[in-house]
């Protein structure tokens, strides 16, 4: 096989055509997230009960998405679950007393973190806890104090 | 009985000296690789021939893959009234199963058949012993630029039949079946991540790019010096490569997943 420029032509296309495939899978199927992506900062809330939260769910207010969950854990002092969400530095003047709560997309969707906004003027920052936190709504407690109001 | 489990003794042994044999054979390839990349133009040829001269097959399979995939994917979300998730399924299923295995498969099956066959019909007509014999090695001029070639086309094309599988379906599910196109790109743009879904889809089509590769040069080099065992080269390299792509694809799959 020799050497000619049709040849070069080819596998150029060829090289040329994988890599935009690659840059199409990274920038157009995920909307660029995961790789650092915008500069975010971290603010961890508290909850009893988390529910089906998992570690990626959106964090929005007013049913924007401003971030997402990073980090979820257990603090075995207090027993209770540590979450923490990383927001979007745009998105730098939520009031500090903003207030955090599981809730359910659709009936039997995916649970996010909505955020309600307080009225602090002093900011969410970096490092900052939120402290009004609201639990997931867990149906079967639902339908059991259902349940036992229709007994009565 | 007895001597079924002769059979199946023999049988496991040969097993585990084949395995041996490719993992040396791989080892020596490896030690290589430094050197071939300083000779290029022979890997860029064999990169047209068994990268550029796979754009057509890889492409047209892709996009009837796509297309095949929103159509049942319509079919069984349109029951839960979950169709604008079309893209979402229709993008994971090719960016972190479909992508890699079939190209891999299709790989083994258009390009593999054909390095093992070269490579054996060389060994059969003495041509890698008269190498030897000029004091050229083989496995420098012949063996390594194929396999370096291979390793480097597959994930290439991995990435092109992703992408024009989701464009296939597409096609179908936004254009015929009436999905919103709004909501076909936005539910993919949230749902799938890049280093959990697709760098893995990456990772995996870089896998099999090595085990095809591996096995369609090593079966080619070990060929029998004879027409059947040319044949039979080309046979295993497509039979094995199937067989282990599946295989390493469920322990990568367990090891993301699980």
């Amino acid at each position: 096989m020799h050497h000619n420029k049709a040849m070069d032509f080819a596998t150029g296309l060829f090289v040329f055509l994988g890599i935009l495939a690659i840059f199409f899978l990274v920038t157009q199927t995920s909307g660029m997230r995961g790789f650092g992506g915008e500069p975010t900062y971290e603010v961890t809330a508290r909850f009893d009960d988390i529910g089906g939260l998992r570690a990626r769910a959106p964090v929005t207010m007013a049913g924007v998405r401003l971030g997402r969950v990073t980090d979820i854990s257990f603090d075995t002092d207090r027993l209770d679950a540590v979450v923490t969400l990383s927001i979007n530095t745009r998105y730098d003047n939520l009031p500090a007393d903003s207030i955090a709560s599981i809730r359910t997309s659709g009936l039997l969707g995916e649970q996010f973190i909505a955020l309600d906004p307080g009225g602090d003027p002093e900011p969410l920052a970096q490092g900052d806890v939120i402290i009004h936190t609201q639990s997931a709504l867990v149906i079967e407690n639902l339908i059991g104090q259902f349940l036992y109001s229709q007994g009565d | 009985m007895i001597s079924m489990w002769q059979d199946l003794r023999l049988a496991g042994r040969e097993f585990f000296e084949t395995l041996g044999a490719v993992t040396r054979f791989f080892l020596r390839l490896l030690v290589e690789v430094p050197a071939s990349l300083l000779r290029f133009g022979l890997v860029w040829q064999q990169l047209y021939r068994l990268g550029a001269h796979s754009l057509l097959i890889i492409g047209i399979s892709a996009i009837f893959v796509g297309m095949v995939l929103a159509l049942q994917g319509y079919h069984i979300l349109s029951q839960f009234g979950a169709v604008d998730s079309l893209g979402v399924m229709v993008a994971m299923t090719l960016v972190r199963e479909l992508g890699p295995v079939l190209t891999a498969v299709l790989f083994a099956g258009r390009s593999g058949t054909s390095l093992a066959s070269e490579i054996g019909l060389m060994r059969a007509t003495d041509q890698l012993s008269g190498m030897e014999m000029m004091a050229v090695d083989p496995i420098q001029r012949v063996v390594m630029p194929r396999f370096l070639a291979g390793v480097i086309a597959v994930p290439l094309l991995a990435a092109i039949f992703s992408a024009l599988g989701i464009f296939g379906g597409y096609i179908i599910g936004v254009g015929l079946l009436g999905v919103d196109a709004g909501s076909f790109w936005a539910q993919m743009n949230t749902a799938v991540d890049v280093r959990t879904d697709v760098m893995s889809g990456i990772w995996k089509s870089v896998a099999f790019g090595i085990t095809a590769s591996l096995i369609a040069v090593y079966e080619g080099y070990n060929a029998p010096p004879t027409a059947e065992g040319v044949s039979r080269a080309t046979t295993r390299a497509i039979v094995i490569t199937a067989v282990a792509v599946l295989a390493i694809n469920f322990v990568i799959t367990a090891m993301i997943v699980g």
